[in-house]
């Protein structure tokens, strides 16, 4: 039974015995276990990244009125393989004049920067893969490096299109880190803490009931951290071809390619585990940890479906609309919901459980209506000022 | 030498070996990106020893906003991607020997130093560097002045970069 | 301690994994380069001027803000951690820490920084 429970422990245990049978020490021993659990956890998860091509293709076909790939296999579910064999056997050409070094290892550092993050994400109440205490700063560091991967790309490929691309991007990604380093620090303050187990495990009542404005900037700021529509300024594919992607081909587009895909649903999976209780659904965690596993998944795929129902129904914004809104609007706003939140949580500190829900989701409904009347009254404003400029130039 | 010591030792060696490419290399983005790799490497040290938050904050805005600054600094001011420079002037030999002299001084200086052969303390088991961080960050008798005068400075910062880069406008 | 060897090994494979794809796709590609294939793409014709462009200095100036608001927030990490357990007293310093940086950003936005143009 408790195989059930608690099966990372019984599986180390169980390894541990063998090698110690064979003569390894004990610290070689637990790092070799160490090694093979981190290697079955990137391995699923690159099978789940191939299982993604296929969700997005099948889901981006039906919001475009049409079937998608449905030849290869059942329901097309053959065909991200037959996508991949294709990748591998493109030849790898690096384009004359671009730096060798740094243009081949930007992919490996995107494809890294997403696999790093499973390292902090608890799967089942005792299965994480390392139960940092600053696990929500950390992911902003693994997006630091995958910034710093977007303008290696861009900037050795030797092509004007891939240099713009890669500023845009990384102008936009960096923009958007401040509203989401704010929002992060709200399941900080009612958790008490910054390791996402921790997080995971004082979410009684899931923290998008405590703090519903915070979820909705959060979702909003990882959207453009993926480089997505509607801010993919980086594969504006209308206008900068394909951005920095735009001299890479075979494989290490597909590292680019699928490292996005991953860290969109990585992203759903934050998303969910910060404000939507993480493996907690009804006290189902405690039965089996598969359970708890199967729990994050599913939520980690409704908060990757918001992600895609957001990319192919909304369309791309400009630049500096998209900047505007970052520093103008999610800025102040993400800043002002902090102060509240923390000045909400010591002003409701002794009260029970529901005037102390009611009390933060009523400040947070105030507070996003406030800022929308604001922005609807600047926009009233400038409306009106274009109005006045056309009636002028009509007459 | 135990484990922990020749994993410092690994991690200084890949330091300051990034850091000599840094100064070295001819090309001023790889220049910029040797900088990365040497800063990630302190980041590892902070790791090593028990401060965890300080090595994520390292990454965050060392790597994640300064390196990036730098790049953007490069990439603004360069007129060629291979722009490539002498890379020593004819006075090399004044720093040289500069080098060698601040070199010969420390050594002497540390040759009576005990602390090169002792292993760090360990941390008491309870002991949540965080909670210490955010209690000493607001309690008055600690660092809450700081606090907000690093608050003031930030403000500074921005005003500052606002006159420089906004001169003309 | 022990936590740190494992997010090392976390780097370690998930750069293997990378590595090994492409290292894969290397060997098994065709190698037939020539000159043609190994030009810039600059929508389908020959590329015009060099390729390097007069970039804009807004790129380094939203870089310059966000670092200013990057050391902020993480100042505020310790302070979040702790803010359920100190009482009223810490709450209204990490507000007046916040104040006086949306004074700042104000006063980048009245400037006129944080326009694109």
């Amino acid at each position: 039974m408790s195989f059930w429970k608690d099966p990372l422990k019984v599986a180390a245990d169980w390894l541990m015995s063998i090698f110690t049978g064979w003569g390894m020490p004990v610290v070689a021993a637990n790092i070799l276990i160490g090694f093979l659990g981190i290697f079955l956890l990137i391995a699923l998860l690159m099978l789940l990244d191939i299982f993604l091509v296929w969700v997005e293709r099948k889901v981006v076909s039906r919001f475009q009125d049409r079937i998608g790939p449905n030849r290869v296999g059942p329901f097309g579910l053959i065909q991200p393989f037959a996508d991949i064999i294709k990748l591998i056997i493109k030849e790898d050409t690096t384009p004359g004049g671009a730096d060798k070094v740094v243009y081949n290892i930007a992919p490996m550092l995107s494809m890294m920067s997403v696999l790093i993050l499973w390292a902090v994400v608890p799967l089942a109440p005792r299965i994480i893969g390392v139960d940092l205490n600053i696990g929500a700063l950390y992911i902003i560091a693994a997006g630091a490096i995958g910034t710093l991967s977007i303008i290696m790309a861009g900037w050795s490929s030797n092509n004007k299109f891939a240099l713009i691309g890669a500023f845009r991007q990384v102008a936009v990604m960096v923009s958007f880190e401040i509203p989401m380093l704010s929002t992060l620090l709200i399941p900080t303050i009612f958790a008490g803490s910054m390791g996402l187990n921790a997080i995971t495990e004082k979410q009684d009542i899931w923290f998008v009931f405590l703090a519903p404005l915070g979820a909705l900037i959060f979702l909003i700021a990882a959207i453009a951290e993926l480089g997505r529509a509607p801010f993919d300024m980086a594969e504006g594919e209308s206008e900068l071809v394909a951005g920095y992607n735009t001299e890479y081909s075979g494989m290490k587009f597909g590292m680019f390619y699928a490292g996005e895909l991953l860290h969109a649903f990585t992203f759903g999976g934050f998303w969910s585990i910060l404000f939507f209780g993480g493996y907690r659904f009804l006290g189902l965690e405690q039965v089996s940890a598969f359970l708890a596993i199967a729990v994050i998944l599913f939520k980690a795929f409704i908060g990757y479906w918001i992600i895609m129902w957001v990319k192919y129904t909304l369309l791309r914004i400009r630049i500096d609309h998209m900047l505007g809104f970052n520093w103008k609007f999610l800025t102040p706003l993400s800043f002002t919901l902090l102060m509240v939140i923390a000045l909400m949580n010591a002003l409701l500190a002794g009260t029970p459980t529901l005037v102390y829900t009611l009390g933060m989701f009523l400040s947070n409904v105030v507070l996003g209506w406030i800022a929308l009347e604001i922005a609807r009254s600047y926009s009233r404003k400038e409306r009106e000022k274009m109005e006045g400029m056309k009636k002028v130039v009509t007459t | 030498m135990t484990g922990e010591q020749i994993v410092f030792l690994l991690v200084a060696l890949f330091t300051l070996g990034s850091g000599f490419m840094v100064v070295t290399t001819r090309n001023l983005v790889h220049a910029a990106l040797w900088l990365v790799s040497t800063l990630f490497g302190v980041a590892v040290t902070y790791a090593l020893l028990n401060a965890p938050f300080l090595a994520v904050v390292q990454v965050v805005v060392y790597i994640g906003a300064i390196a990036i600054l730098f790049i953007f600094a490069v990439m603004l001011t360069r007129k060629d991607m291979r722009d490539q420079g002498p890379q020593m002037n004819s006075n090399w030999w004044v720093g040289a020997l500069l080098s060698v002299l601040t070199f010969i001084g420390l050594f002497f200086l540390l040759q009576g130093w005990n602390g090169l052969s002792k292993t760090a303390a360990d941390i008491p088991s309870g002991f949540d560097s965080i909670s210490e961080l955010g209690n000493a960050l607001v309690s008055p008798t600690a660092y809450v002045l700081p606090f907000e005068v690093a608050s003031v400075l930030l403000v500074a910062a921005l005003v500052g970069a606002v006159y420089v880069a906004f001169n003309r406008k | 301690m022990s936590q740190w060897i494992y997010i090392g090994l976390f780097f370690i494979v998930g750069l293997i994994i990378p590595v090994g794809a492409i290292t894969v796709a290397w060997i098994l590609g065709p190698k037939k380069a020539n000159p043609i294939k190994q030009s810039t793409y600059e929508c389908g014709i020959e590329t015009v001027g060099d390729s390097w462009i007069q970039f804009k200095a807004q790129y380094y100036i939203f870089a310059l803000v966000f670092l200013v608001f990057d050391v902020e927030t993480v100042f505020l990490f310790p302070w979040a951690v702790k803010l359920s357990q100190l009482g009223l007293f810490a709450v209204i310093e990490g507000i007046i820490f916040i104040l006086i940086l949306i004074v700042g950003l104000v006063y980048t936005w009245r400037k006129g920084m944080l326009e694109w143009v």
